[in-house]
């Protein structure tokens, strides 16, 4: 081997480091996919809970759509959430302002967690602004599940070849120009779907002309790096049962660093390894053979 | 366990035909009826039922988990625990090959071997708990890349790992089957294998801490922090080097009969090294322990139900054995560093779980508790992993000295 003298060392170490600051620097800079904040384009829902009336028809279109089973005899005093069985449900709260009715799904994130969690791509954010999930690349590791914020991903634990179930805004009917189920149907005008820019521009109105109705704050603009659906309501949403500890930087900027600290390690570590090897070595070169495992 | 005391050690008996030497080496050897094998048969049987079950009716006609709970007793104890037990493979081979510590190079070759099987099993655990195993093979050869997920890495580094693992051990396989040419390959890429695996090591060990980075607000702040990566490393270093301690104390009783007398002289003095190393790994983790501590101001949550059993966690597991650990390198005293080698080992259980589970959904309205039947896979997979390592310590030079070519034929 080519013996490696401190000034060789230093100057290959020094040459790894300066390659990798550059490469980080790209990597941060880059990928627009990850880029946190408002991409103009994607498509999102916005309910409003001051007019949903609590008809639950969204969960009988949706239900119905994406042929999953039939909503039973609605306890209406029962709080409810979504499985593996339905996308989305609608539960009634009694709040400061009487009785307000909300409508719970996944809420699509900007930079969602549960698509970088999952190793194969199959949770994936389309372009158009729908996460969807694809049947032929998960395995059914559910780590998307443990990083989901809003636990949002079900799992189908009683099956042999299991699905995972969450709202994709109906990107199947988006594909064909179509609005999603729910927000096509419903009767009462609560959800409004358009551009995510659409969206905050309606809701801003809304709060501004009716400061009396609306709570001030827009739930989903900037939660969780912001989400294609997002909420109004007429109280604080603590009432409401959402998670307002929900941060506003995106989830997968969690684990950037780890991320982008794994290629400097991975070129590194070997490199002051062998160094650590040849400064420990005390017989000189040439003058023993080496021992193997013994 | 296996004494086959009245087998001669170096079997001889190899014919010029491979094929013929390896069936007869399939063969049993020694007492089958053995308190080991008494224990270990039914459970095998039992989970090997449960495993059929679980393959045809699903992952949730046997375990608890839940839409809130995904990951339990499978992926908290069997990988992410497992991987933290298996840590003393890199940490050995670092200190013999890399620093040339010739002092522990009798223990290397065992805890290499115990490293792989480790793997090798906890992968299988891994296929148990995944919904859809065969579509794993999408990771694999690389039609849906995930590059920006932490578990795609951990995945592949731990694959790439048992590689490295693999061609570590190697040259005992050929010794076994007396290929000397073979050996001669094998042992020349130790040195590369060795420096990739301990990288590897590195970043899959901090993988998976990091693994857990997005559950934010899902896990109890007291054991959530932005350092979790580097938390696990460390661990991994006192934890690997105690199941090192603890099982190089078990296999040197079972196997006695491998062993030389120089062996046993110099065993004591490899525990007596390896307790320094577990006391200062563990002085340096209690001391990021109270960094992040102050640093995150957990002082609020510190007098609740789980802020009581984080200082369970920290004090009678950490702070206690370390502190068992350095006065046993004081006094010498050999069999108080086995005491501190259990403790170490149950705070490393203690802590994987709490971040994967106890301490996960912490305020979740249904807790998760693992069935019995998740035991029993678990334990299967312990109880599997333990025969397999008895077959291969029985046959293959891995406690006794290598066959006399070796040292000669250089």
């Amino acid at each position: 081997m080519k013996k490696i003298d401190r000034r060789f060392f230093l100057k290959a170490m020094g040459v790894t480091a300066a390659t990798l600051a550059v490469g980080t620097s790209k990597t941060t800079a880059g990928d627009p996919a990850h880029e946190v904040g408002d991409l103009p384009e994607l498509k999102g829902i916005l309910f409003d809970a001051t007019k949903c009336k609590g008809c639950y028809g969204c969960e009988y279109d949706c239900a119905w759509e994406h042929e999953l089973t039939e909503p039973d005899v609605i306890d209406e005093d029962e709080r409810r959430k979504t499985d593996h069985t339905r996308r989305t449900v609608v539960n009634k709260y009694n709040t400061s302002k009487g009785e307000v009715f909300v409508k719970t799904q996944c809420m699509n994130c900007n930079d969602p967690a549960c698509g970088a969690a999952c190793l194969t791509q199959a949770m994936h954010k389309t372009k158009e602004g729908s996460v969807i999930w694809r049947d032929e690349k998960c395995m059914g590791c559910r780590y998307c599940m443990v990083s989901c914020p809003f636990d949002m991903p079900k799992f189908e634990y009683h099956s042999t070849n299991p699905k995972i179930e969450k709202c994709d805004m109906c990107y199947h009917l988006q594909q064909q120009g179509e609005m999603p189920a729910c927000a096509y149907n419903c009767p009462n005008g609560a959800l409004y779907f358009g551009t995510r820019r659409e969206l905050i521009f309606e809701a801003n109105k809304r709060i501004v002309e009716n400061p009396d109705l609306y709570y001030p704050h827009i739930y989903g603009e900037h939660e969780a790096g912001g989400s294609s659906w997002m909420y109004l309501s007429p109280v604080p949403f603590e009432e409401l049962g959402f998670n307002t500890k929900i941060q506003n930087k995106s989830y997968p900027s969690l684990t950037k660093g780890f991320i982008s600290s794994i290629a400097p390690v991975d070129i590194l570590l070997p490199a002051a390894l062998l160094g650590i090897y040849e400064a420990t070595n005390k017989t000189k070169p040439g003058t023993y053979e080496k021992e193997e495992l013994s | 366990m296996n004494k086959a005391a009245s087998q001669p050690l170096y079997l001889d008996n190899r014919e010029n035909n491979t094929f013929k030497f390896i069936l007869n080496e399939l063969k049993p050897k020694g007492k089958i009826l053995t308190p080991f094998n008494i224990i270990s048969i039914p459970v095998i049987i039992t989970g090997l039922i449960i495993m059929y079950i679980r393959f045809t009716q699903g992952i949730g006609s046997v375990t608890n988990l839940s839409q809130e709970v995904p990951w339990g007793l499978w992926i908290g104890f069997d990988v992410v625990t497992g991987v933290a037990f298996a840590g003393g493979a890199y940490v050995l081979v670092f200190m013999v090959y890399i620093l040339n510590l010739e002092k522990y190079r009798p223990i290397v070759r065992v805890t290499v071997l115990n490293g792989f099987l480790a793997y090798l099993f906890y992968s299988a655990a891994l296929l148990l708990d995944l919904g859809r195993p065969l579509s794993i093979i999408n990771v694999i050869i690389g039609n849906s890349f995930g590059v920006s997920s932490v578990l795609f890495l951990v995945g592949w580094h731990f694959l790439l790992y048992m590689l490295a693992l693999l061609l570590e051990f190697s040259p005992a396989i050929a010794e076994w089957l007396n290929a000397r040419k073979a050996r001669k390959f094998l042992s020349g890429l130790t040195l590369a294998a060795v420096i990739f695996g301990i990288t590897l090591s590195a970043l899959h060990q901090s993988g998976v801490g990091a693994l857990f980075l997005m559950a934010k607000d899902k896990i109890h702040p007291l054991w959530y922090n932005a350092y979790m990566p580097l938390m696990f490393v460390v661990s991994s270093v006192f934890g690997g080097i105690s199941m090192v301690i603890l099982e190089g104390s078990i296999s040197r009783k079972v196997f006695d009969y491998q062993l030389d007398k120089d062996h046993h002289k110099q065993h004591n003095s490899i525990l007596h090294g390896l307790s320094k190393v577990c006391a200062v790994g563990m002085f340096v983790y209690l001391f990021m322990q109270i960094l992040i501590f102050v640093h995150q101001q957990n002082m609020p949550y510190l007098f609740s139900p789980m802020g009581y059993w984080f200082m369970f966690e920290i004090l009678g597991f950490v702070l206690l054995p370390m502190l068992l650990f350095f006065q046993s390198y004081r006094t010498y005293n050999i069999s108080m560093i086995k005491v501190a080698s259990v403790l170490t080992l149950l705070g490393i259980v203690l802590n994987r779980m709490n971040i994967s589970i106890i301490a996960f959904q912490y305020d979740a309205a249904v807790r998760y508790v693992p069935t019995w039947q998740e035991f029993v896979v678990t334990l299967t997979i312990i109880f599997i992993e333990i025969w397999v390592l008895r077959w291969i310590i029985t046959r293959m030079p891995i406690l006794r000295k290598s066959p006399d070519w070796v040292n000669n034929n250089h």
